[in-house]
């Protein structure tokens, strides 16, 4: 892992990357004490405005802070732009995808995706066969996770279609550091992020049923307080100014989704949820479910209203449908795809199988479904007992798994006990699909792993985030 | 609005409200209770502390006598009371969290504060000296919220709810407080205490921060019935029924305004208010107190549900 690329230092460690010129010059300024002391404020001031996030499974930890760095991720404006070009073309790509899978098959006929990784993946809804969604849009909202190896090189290492979060972090992470460190602000001049919120807003309106003709009702379904990001449901409905509900909050009359209002019921066109399509209707999904509103899908299928995402995009945050992600963005574009993916192998198929149960303790190996960084193997740091274990269930059901090579993620400077040291970190830009395109704003959230030589950036395993720069020039 | 949204906002100014109400009685009954007993009687201010803060019930159900400690304890800290400070507090914070959205940052920042402190105060102060202050933290925590809400939110409906909160809770509290005190209050008082009462006077003033306008509004030493007249008739005091009858009228008026229509409620609290207006304190008295008291606590639970019934469900 000595080898990771620093975002500040490059590869050898000597000569500081341009982006970085300012910073490291600021950086040394700066009393280390000064550092320490924004960094508890910093916290303050995220458990006053309560930013706060639940960790499932842990008794006393219903709100937790994740830990925030002090010290931002800079790009340079050249970066971002190639970047942006192909994070473009992937979310292009990925809708394309999902349309056809729910639709001709064109995709599945010329036998580039095989048939049983669509129709046995549990996150495939046959409920969605042959509908349409307005504008034939079904990711509006995508988190595309992103590595760096090296001064060119950028992978996707995930995409997120379903109900991506995070976003609240990175518009908060930037509020808290202008108001730590505005004489930083005035040496830089960093693109802002702050009308993510208009741009989402213009997004939902943009998706809504063809058929409304006043001023869309948009809302945010979030399963309630409860939930682990229920945080930031709740700062982004107060940011797009739209009533953030809960399913008792709703109900369907006639195939027409309404909200109970201090005046009487009021109709819905578009829903932003943060509910997974197994909550979001009992009558159509799970039937256990409190969190959803009964006969919503019947709405959803009758076009009477938006869903965002769409119900099914799931398919597409599989691992293993991740891996045919160039030949996807190939069939439907004709382009070569701009974003590389980590190379995969796909445990289902017997010779890769075979090369990763050899391999083991050089890979990481992933659950197919699986999200958060539960469930995963870190070869290179697990115990040989781990990876025995690992073998095991790997071997009953190859096809819940993917591996992929360790990468050694980018590092960037990071304020740690021991002052300022390498860590590193990924990034998850947002990126925006309306009727009238793609819109991305300039940055989104980079997790660092705290941990000295931890690759795990997830806030569920002890991850911490940063402002993310993108330069304006 | 949704329903949920209005119905949370309500009883989260409610709860503070509360809160601020049950902080005043425990002080002004710390106050009585250090006196020589030559000055305030026989009788028991803590159990007349239970019983104002109407929760007597649940409260002998634990304990068998009230003392300072006990009574204290289950005002302020218990996790047993359902209405104690500590859990109107809770409470508060809960619903405030369900509705962030219709919240200002510094409503939010208010509460939540409060919520974090809150734990800092542990099961309960030792001594007399912290729960001075942590009463007086509970007022503060109450009036910073209540002035963040009115200095900050938008003039709509949210508002309008979140203020139908605040007096219909304190129109309960100060009928409350009326309804255990009464017999201090009636004219000719002395058969029930004589001027010993001048303390219990002071107190019931000064639990609902009445004791300096009371000077302002009368000039006279206290009397017992012009006691009653500035907590049930005078509008000028912000703690009295008709005061809080104003606003509550007032309010459900802007919402009926706002929303084109009149409703039960509009209709209800308005007749309570023309009752409170066309009332004398001779009248009163001639009719009987208590059972005046007596009434507007019904009407003002009735009034209650049938906001509950028009808007928040």
């Amino acid at each position: 892992m000595s080898s990771a690329f620093d975002e500040m230092k490059g590869h050898d460690g000597t000569a500081v990357r341009p982006a970085y010129g300012e910073l490291d010059r600021w950086l040394k300024e700066v009393p280390p004490d000064v550092l320490d002391y924004r960094r508890r404020e910093a916290e303050l001031i995220f458990r006053r405005i309560g930013i706060t996030f639940a960790v499932y499974g842990e008794a006393d930890a219903t709100e937790r802070l994740i830990p925030f760095d002090v010290i931002p991720r800079i790009m340079a404006a050249e970066e971002w732009r190639r970047l942006e070009k192909g994070l473009t073309q992937r979310v292009n790509a990925l809708n394309l995808f999902i349309k056809d899978v729910y639709g001709d098959r064109e995709i599945l006929r010329a036998g580039i995706v095989p048939e049983d990784m669509i129709f046995r993946n549990p996150a495939f809804r046959p409920e969605m066969n042959g509908q349409t969604v307005p504008h034939d849009i079904y990711v509006q909202i995508a988190g595309i996770d992103i590595i760096r190896v090296d001064a060119d090189t950028f992978y996707v290492l995930e995409d997120n279609a379903r109900t991506p979060s995070g976003v609240s972090y990175m518009l908060e992470n930037r509020e808290i550091m202008m108001r730590l460190f505005p004489e930083l602000f005035s040496r830089h001049r960093i693109a802002p992020v702050e009308n993510y919120p208009d741009e989402l807003l213009a997004t939902l309106r943009s998706v809504a049923p063809r058929s409304t003709s006043r001023e869309p009702n948009v809302v945010l379904l979030t399963p309630g307080v409860y939930n682990s990001a229920y945080y930031e449901h709740s700062f982004l409905a107060d940011k797009l100014g739209v009533e953030l509900v809960e399913g008792r909050d709703l109900f369907v009359k006639d195939e027409i989704v309404y909200m109970r209002t201090t005046q009487g019921p009021q109709r819905v066109d578009v829903i932003y949820r943060r509910v997974d399509d197994d909550f979001i209707d009992p009558l159509a999904f799970r039937p256990d479910s409190i969190l959803g509103v009964p006969g919503l899908m019947s709405a959803y299928t009758a076009g009477n209203v938006t869903l965002a995402n769409a119900v099914g995009t799931g398919i597409a945050d599989d691992k293993a449908i991740y891996s045919f992600m160039p030949d996807i963005v190939k069939f439907y574009l004709g382009e070569e795809p701009l974003l590389k993916n980590v190379p995969t192998w796909r445990c289902r198929e017997p010779e890769h199988l075979s090369y990763v149960l050899d391999h083991l303790p050089e890979l990481v190996v992933k659950e197919v479904h699986g999200s958060g960084g539960y469930g995963m193997l870190i070869g290179p740091s697990a115990s040989k007992i781990a990876i025995e274990q690992f073998r095991a269930k790997l071997k009953t059901a190859p096809d819940n798994f993917i591996a992929q090579p360790t990468l050694a993620l980018s590092t960037s400077p990071t304020c740690v006990e021991q002052g300022v040291a390498p860590r590193h970190v990924d990034l998850r830009p947002f990126v925006l699909t309306g009727s009238n395109g793609v819109r991305i704003v300039p940055g989104g959230l980079t997790r660092v792993a705290l941990k000295e030589g931890s690759l795990v950036v997830n806030s569920s395993q002890g991850g911490g985030t940063k402002d993310t720069w993108v330069l304006d020039k | 609005m949704l329903s949920r949204t209005a119905d949370n906002l309500y009883w989260l100014s409610r709860y503070v409200e509360r809160a601020e109400y049950l902080a005043r009685i425990l002080d002004a009954t710390q106050r009585l209770s250090a006196l020589p007993l030559a000055y305030v009687g026989t009788g028991n201010e803590w159990e007349s502390a239970v019983l104002t803060a109407g929760c007597a019930g649940s409260f002998f159900k634990t304990y068998e006598t009230a003392t300072e400690e006990n009574v204290t304890d289950y005002l302020a800290f218990s996790t047993a009371n359902p209405s104690s400070i500590r859990n109107c507090f809770e409470m508060a914070r809960g619903n405030a969290r369900a509705v962030r959205t219709a919240l200002t940052g510094e409503m939010w920042d208010a509460i939540n504060g409060t919520w974090l402190e809150l734990k800092r105060f542990g099961t309960g102060p030792g001594s007399r000296e912290e729960t001075s202050r942590f009463l007086r933290w509970v007022q503060e925590s109450s009036l910073r919220f209540d002035g963040s809400a009115y200095r900050t939110m938008l003039r709509n409906d949210a508002y309008w709810f979140s203020r139908l909160g605040v007096y219909m809770e304190r129109a309960d509290n100060t009928a409350r407080i009326l309804d255990v005190k009464y017999h201090l209050l009636l004219p000719d008082n002395e058969r029930v205490g004589g001027p010993l009462d001048y303390f219990q006077w002071a107190a019931i003033l000064r639990s609902v921060s009445a004791l300096t306008s009371y000077h302002w509004v009368y000039r006279e030493s206290l009397k017992p019935w012009l006691v009653a007249d500035l907590l049930i008739l005078k509008e000028e005091m912000p703690r009295s029924l008709a005061s809080c009858y104003e606003a509550i009228v007032r309010n459900l008026d802007a919402i009926a305004t706002h929303y084109g229509r009149q409703g039960p409620s509009q209709r209800q609290a308005r007749g309570v208010r023309t009752r409170l207006q066309n009332s004398k304190m001779d009248g009163i008295f001639q009719r009987g107190l208590h059972e005046f008291i007596g009434e507007f606590i019904t009407e003002n639970n009735r009034l209650g549900m049938a906001i509950t019934e028009q808007f928040l469900q």
